[in-house]
């Protein structure tokens, strides 16, 4: 058990440095003078020489990745070119709406997928389970983006049902910021719930035929005990591993839906900073993401070797 | 996924003709006929070859200039003259959108094919050679499949600078460590078969043993997955584009295309309308396509 722990814990420590170490050299690859990539084009010599004091920026490199890393675990990301805010405020400022949105979309993702995936392993190879599986292979092929748009045309333009796109704090007005966080949750969730729905079916199909579950028809149980109480318990034990995977997926996305909705979060905040060629805050998104995302997958591991023994012998064989 | 297509056709120079012949009628027909089992597969095989010659033939398909502006024409809609309408500089949507199939189809296949011969010969050296060699690459593996596939598409475009070019790249190495891990995962089972222990112990050196002996047993499997994860790529270099990271005007794209409709839908609905749709046609005839490709590839479904 603790041999299964230390193993995953040690696999994400050494994942995270080579995260870092993959940043660090991105940045490194931009043409120009590093200087010159961190401080700034309308930064002064002055300016300059502060970053390659902070940086070592004379130094051999693997000295300056060391030092680079350093600050970074201390929390100190460098400073926004553009607003010379340190980067790790900025993101921690912009990082509660994103996870609002990403919460919701986790919830409509979830609301839909789970039942219509158990509904449709269920009712296997009728009509309904056909219209899910399609309605799921259609959820995958379209362009999210596309989604948002349409959505805005429809219920915005055409029939004025939801304000098309902004951003209200929860806590100002909670009911202006539930309508304007509807659509672009529902945008960023259906993607999420197409690819879930697909593996809860697949899931489920596979637990529905132990034995266990025969023996609790045979002994009589009701067909949504079984199905509730009994198959979903183990069924969606591989869907919390995809849901965490699919994590990746879900902060890229929120990247296009805030673009699209002008919601002001994380996701618009690497777009300004590209465009604006603001590197140490592309870089700061960029670590904070990979890292965020090694963390709640190493998270997922370990909550689930906790509850299911059976997971940690099969965890430690898939390693290597 | 172990029998081996290519032998199979090349055999039919050995051995009488005739029979021989008879059976590959056979052969062919049977496959047929599995193929035909599969109507949605079809349908979207069907597509996704007319999304490739429309692709391959913008310039006669096309009806007007997709780059020439109208003042004249700004936003009007579909007539017979322009099927799809026209945009915000009057040039022909529909145009655009034949002109955009070539764009998608070159950035979504382009970069999954840099992904495969990026990433195949990486995972056929893990899976082949293991220990610490297999350790290091798939650390390093893991790391890079760490950051979100748009994020590192939107990071290495940062690097790159903006162009359809840097894109295509820019996606293709996102989607490499899957293809890394597929062939080694893919490799490390094939390795143990008995055929290819005998080829060893016939004495085949290690690089003939990679490519003769297991790299045609795996192709299957990594063909599926790349039919499977062109969509993916299609889509991603729309996004890049929709964001302005992809390709620049005047190039029709459809991220492009979308992004100025975005500001258009009051008065231009129809500028959002088709490349939209083009994407997710596109997108859907590939998922149809690959999933059909995998039941049939799939040895337990003779």
């Amino acid at each position: 058990m603790l041999d299964f722990l230390a193993q995953r814990v040690a696999v994400s420590i050494v994942t995270f440095f080579l995260i870092t170490l993959i940043v660090f050299t991105g940045v490194r690859m931009i043409p120009g003078d590093p200087a010159r990539v961190l401080a700034g084009m309308d930064a002064d010599a002055a300016g300059l020489e502060e970053i390659r004091a902070k940086y070592g920026l004379n130094d051999p490199i693997p000295v300056q990745y060391f030092r680079w890393l350093t600050l970074a675990l201390r929390g100190d990301l460098g400073e926004s070119i553009r607003t010379r805010e340190p980067v790790v405020k900025t993101v921690a400022m912009k990082l509660p709406i994103t996870m609002q949105l990403a919460a919701f979309s986790l919830l409509i993702a979830i609301g839909i997928a789970i039942p219509a995936g158990v509904f449709s392993a269920v009712r296997r190879n009728t009509v309904w389970d056909l219209l899910a599986n399609a309605v799921s292979l259609c959820g995958v092929s379209i362009p999210s983006f596309w989604l948002g748009i349409m959505l805005i045309l429809f219920l915005s333009v055409r029939v004025h049902l939801l304000p098309a796109s902004g951003f209200v704090p929860f806590f100002q007005d909670p009911l202006a910021n539930l309508q304007r966080m509807l659509m672009p949750a529902f945008v960023l969730g259906a993607a999420l719930a197409a690819v879930l729905m697909r593996q809860t079916r697949n899931s489920m199909i596979e637990v529905m035929s132990a034995n266990y579950i025969r023996t609790a028809y045979s002994k009589g149980l009701a067909e949504w005990v079984v199905i509730f109480r009994h198959a979903l318990r183990n069924g969606l034990i591989p869907i919390v591993t995809i849901l965490g995977l699919q994590m990746g997926a879900l902060m890229g996305g929120a990247v296009v839906t805030e673009q699209i909705f002008v919601v002001p979060g994380f996701g618009r905040l690497i777009v300004e900073a590209v465009f604006t060629r603001d590197y140490p805050l592309v870089q700061g998104v960029v670590l904070i993401t990979a890292s965020s995302y090694v963390l709640i997958n190493l998270l997922v591991d370990v909550s689930y070797s906790l509850l299911n023994p059976r997971i940690r012998v099969k965890g430690s064989s898939d390693e290597s | 996924m172990s029998h081996d297509r290519g032998n199979a056709t090349s055999a039919g120079n050995a051995g009488p003709g005739v029979t021989e012949a008879a059976a590959s009628v056979h052969r062919s027909r049977r496959t047929w006929r599995r193929a035909m089992r599969r109507p949605p597969a079809v349908v979207g095989a069907v597509v996704v070859v007319v999304f490739t010659a429309m692709a391959v033939g913008a310039p006669l398909l096309a009806t007007g200039d997709p780059i020439r502006t109208n003042w004249s024409q700004i936003r009007k809609a579909p007539t017979l003259a322009h099927l799809f309408g026209t945009d915000e500089l009057g040039r022909d949507v529909f145009s655009r959108v034949v002109w955009g199939a070539r764009t998608s189809m070159q950035a979504g296949v382009l970069s999954i094919l840099l992904a495969i011969c990026v990433g195949v010969p990486i995972g056929l050296v893990a899976g082949y050679y293991r220990r610490t060699i297999d350790q290091v690459i798939m650390r390093l593996t893991d790391a890079w499949l760490s950051f979100p596939f748009l994020i590192l598409a939107i990071g290495l475009v940062t690097i790159l600078g903006p162009s359809l070019t840097n894109a295509t790249v820019a996606i293709g190495m996102a989607a490499t460590p899957t293809y890394i891990r597929l062939t080694r995962g893919l490799v490390l089972s094939t390795a143990q078969e008995d055929y290819v222990q005998s080829a060893r112990a016939l004495g085949g050196g290690d690089v003939r043993m990679m490519l003769r002996h297991i790299l045609p047993n795996i192709f299957s499997a990594l063909l599926v997955q790349a039919t499977v994860s062109i969509p993916g790529a299609i889509i991603a270099e729309a996004i890049l584009s929709f964001l302005g990271l992809g390709v620049q005007p005047p190039t029709p794209s459809w991220g492009t295309m979308l992004n100025t409709a975005q500001q258009f839908l009051e008065t231009a609905p129809w500028m959002a309308w088709w490349p939209g749709l083009a994407i997710f046609f596109l997108a859907l005839s590939f998922n149809l396509a690959g999933d059909g490709l995998r039941d049939f590839l799939d040895p337990k479904d003779y």
